[in-house]
């Protein structure tokens, strides 16, 4: 029953297709049909009760004015499809420069966070090195307690980077929990690996960088996506950093014209002639904020277990 | 490379406390030199010992070191920064926030006892406290029933896109989470849409104090419930086989199988969870609420830590709202540490050991 957990069924080994059930273990009762068709009626509520909504957002976004309309609003079952609101979203203005504005930070954002916290999950993968215990401490105690809020901002303003994209950045920069679980990944390779690279003369640059980081593929994609969708789904520090409109990413963007339903700036015409649904325009608005993510972490989605548990257990 | 100078396993042999007449062989006798030649050589040994760890490991400690600044200035600086607690700060006295920090007047405990006069400080931690409650009661379950029913899944593919759909809203923003609730339950949202044609009255649930904390826990239950399976999933993952077979040899049905060998061995997972949970119990969804503060109102949205950003951020009266978040903090600390104690003596492990 928990022998055969999260392995996806791949190779020759089930010739009846992959939607197969394992055989069942001798001891094992057959389940009654009432117990399967309760389990099949719970997962398909649970599966309806998250994808029912992405539904409606999605069609809404992808319909014509008339058919909006016709629907007294949102759309449950949709009549053709036209990509006018995206059109209009990414010819320019306000939405299509929050989402680039987004769409840099995240990249810049998660590339800096995994280098700083590659680098020291690594630096502090040895045990008895020095200052290994002393790092390691500092870093724990912070899992006790916060920054505080004030604090922060006001160091934040006294550094100078309230209006720059470094107030997004740096602030939130490393996660402890996410580098000790680099660093427990990082632990659990074989030691003697290591050792021989260092007998032929590689040094701790090199080991990481072809030994390391290459066998730890699953554990890098896991936290890269953590730190992403940080970046991504990151409003509060643009709402507290940021002055300038201009500058505000995708999901500050979101607040003001899906939350408050104000109405876009620098939209061409599209939704003044009538030709648009500002409804349509919103949820299409929805649609760019969730589209990355749901088209990244299901590739991430089984090295999830692996990546968290790690931390977890070693943490 | 510059340490290939050193290589390490010689270091080693070097280090850990041993001087050179520790490489000398011989069993006890052996040690016992060694550990007069380090007596004698006293600091010196130290010394060199430190110098050596010192080339082995630069690079290591190279390494650690841009986290470790990052770190210092945006947690541990902060957290020294919350003398403006004490203090009637004025953001206008330099134009450097440091400069402002220390020409401030000190006004001792003023800050601290205005909160503690305040009504809506209450307030907040009466709701605090509520929605803690409630998403423990409502909330805290749901994970475990989900991997139950997860883990009883056979084939490899329903599981597999069962948990894909599952996991997906645990990496929606807190915006994209509350506009899609708006789409449902708001007054423009489905349910009320489809009243409305039926000739109803339309309904707008996001506005409505009352049911407000129901909200926010099915906001949160919708978004993380389904992530919060893979601990579960995991511990059940690792119960043995051999386990089950035997429950069965002796006559342990499905359900007996569930409540004898399932349930334990989800027992640790389920008390750590619980640690961390009361352990931040003051922590109830900060940025979800202040997202929704505007359309319910702080009568019925107001925690702690909004209560932090309404009185610092937007009314710029930082030392009392750091002072408010001292207090958080202080308390928050003790719920973390007793929580863990509590842990300890029921025989569980708790966030650290013993």
């Amino acid at each position: 029953m928990t022998a055969v957990v999260d392995k996806p069924a791949v190779g020759p080994a089930r010739p009846p297709g992959r939607w197969a059930a394992p055989p069942r273990p001798p001891w094992e009762e057959e389940p009654s049909r009432a117990g399967i068709a309760g389990k099949g009626l719970a997962l398909t509520l649970a599966a309806l009760a998250i994808l029912f909504p992405l539904w409606i957002v999605i069609v809404t976004s992808l319909q014509s004015k008339k058919t909006i309309d016709a629907a007294g609003g949102l759309v449950v079952i949709p009549k053709g499809v036209t990509f006018i609101a995206y059109q209009e979203l990414l010819g320019g203005g306000q939405v299509q420069r929050a989402a680039l504005v987004s769409l840099g930070v995240t990249l810049v954002g998660t590339l800096f966070s995994m280098a700083v916290s590659v680098l020291c999950a690594y630096g502090l993968s040895r045990i008895g090195s020095l200052g290994h215990r002393w790092l390691l401490m500092l870093l724990l105690a912070t899992m006790f307690f916060g920054a505080g809020l004030i604090p922060t901002y006001l160091l934040v303003q006294a550094l100078g980077l309230t209006d720059t994209y470094l107030a997004l950045i740096l602030p939130s920069a490393v996660s402890v929990f996410n580098i000790l679980v680099l660093r427990a990944f990082f632990m659990g390779i074989s030691p003697e690996l290591v050792d021989s690279a260092r007998i032929d003369g590689a040094g701790d640059w090199r080991i990481l960088w072809k030994i390391v980081m290459p066998l730890s593929r699953a554990v890098l994609a896991v936290i890269s996506l953590f730190y992403a969708v940080g970046y991504w789904s990151a409003w509060f520090n643009a709402s507290i950093y940021l002055t300038d409109q201009d500058m505000m990413p995708l999901q500050n963007v979101m607040i003001q014209l899906v939350q408050k339903q104000e109405r876009p700036v620098g939209l061409a015409t599209q939704v003044n002639t009538g030709q648009l649904s500002p409804l349509a325009i919103q949820m299409a608005v929805m649609v760019l904020a969730l589209l990355p993510v749901a088209v990244l972490s299901p590739f991430v989605q089984r090295h999830f277990k692996k990546g968290m548990l790690t931390g977890a257990v070693k943490g | 490379m510059s340490h290939s100078t050193v290589p390490r396993s010689r270091a080693e042999a070097k280090t850990g406390g041993r001087t050179p007449g520790a490489d000398a062989p011989g069993g006890s006798a052996g040690k016992a030199a060694a550990r007069r030649a380090a007596r004698r050589a006293g600091r010196r040994t130290g010394r060199l010992d430190l110098r050596l760890r010192f080339r082995r490991d630069r690079t290591l400690i190279l390494m650690t070191l841009p986290a470790v600044a990052l770190i210092l200035v945006f947690t541990y600086i902060p957290v020294l920064g919350n003398v403006v607690a004490f203090q009637d700060y004025d953001p206008y006295l330099s134009d450097n926030g440091f400069v402002a920090m220390l020409q401030s007047p000190w006004v001792g405990f003023e800050n601290f006892q205005r909160i503690f006069e305040d009504s809506a400080f209450w307030h907040a931690v009466q709701n605090t406290f509520v929605l803690f409650f409630l998403q423990l009661v409502l909330y805290f379950p749901i994970p475990i029933l989900l991997a139950l029913l997860i883990n009883s899944v056979v084939r490899p593919r329903v599981r597999a896109v069962a948990q894909a759909i599952m996991y997906l809203p645990h990496f929606f923003s807190w915006v994209l989470v509350v506009t899609v609730f708006q789409q449902i339950f708001g007054g423009a949202g489905i349910i009320a849409q489809t009243l409305r044609q039926h000739g109803h009255k339309g309904i707008d649930l996001m506005t409505d104090p009352g049911i407000f904390k129901f909200l926010v826990t099915a906001e949160g239950v919708w978004k993380d419930a389904g992530w919060g399976i893979i601990v579960f999933l995991a511990a059940l993952s690792s119960v043995s086989n051999d386990l089950y077979e035997a429950a069965a040899m002796d006559g342990a049905g499905r359900w007996r199988r569930m409540w004898h060998v399932t349930l334990p061995a989800l027992r640790p997972v389920i008390a750590l969870l619980l640690v961390l949970r009361v352990g931040d119990a003051l922590t109830v969804g900060f940025e979800q609420l202040l997202l929704q503060r505007d359309s319910v109102g702080p009568g019925a949205s107001e925690v702690l830590d909004t209560y932090v950003w309404w009185n610092g951020i937007r009314n710029q009266d930082f030392g009392y709202a750091a002072a408010a978040g001292l207090v958080k903090g202080v308390v928050g600390l003790g719920l973390v540490l007793t929580a863990n104690k509590v842990a300890h003596l029921m025989g569980e492990q708790g966030v650290y050991k013993k």
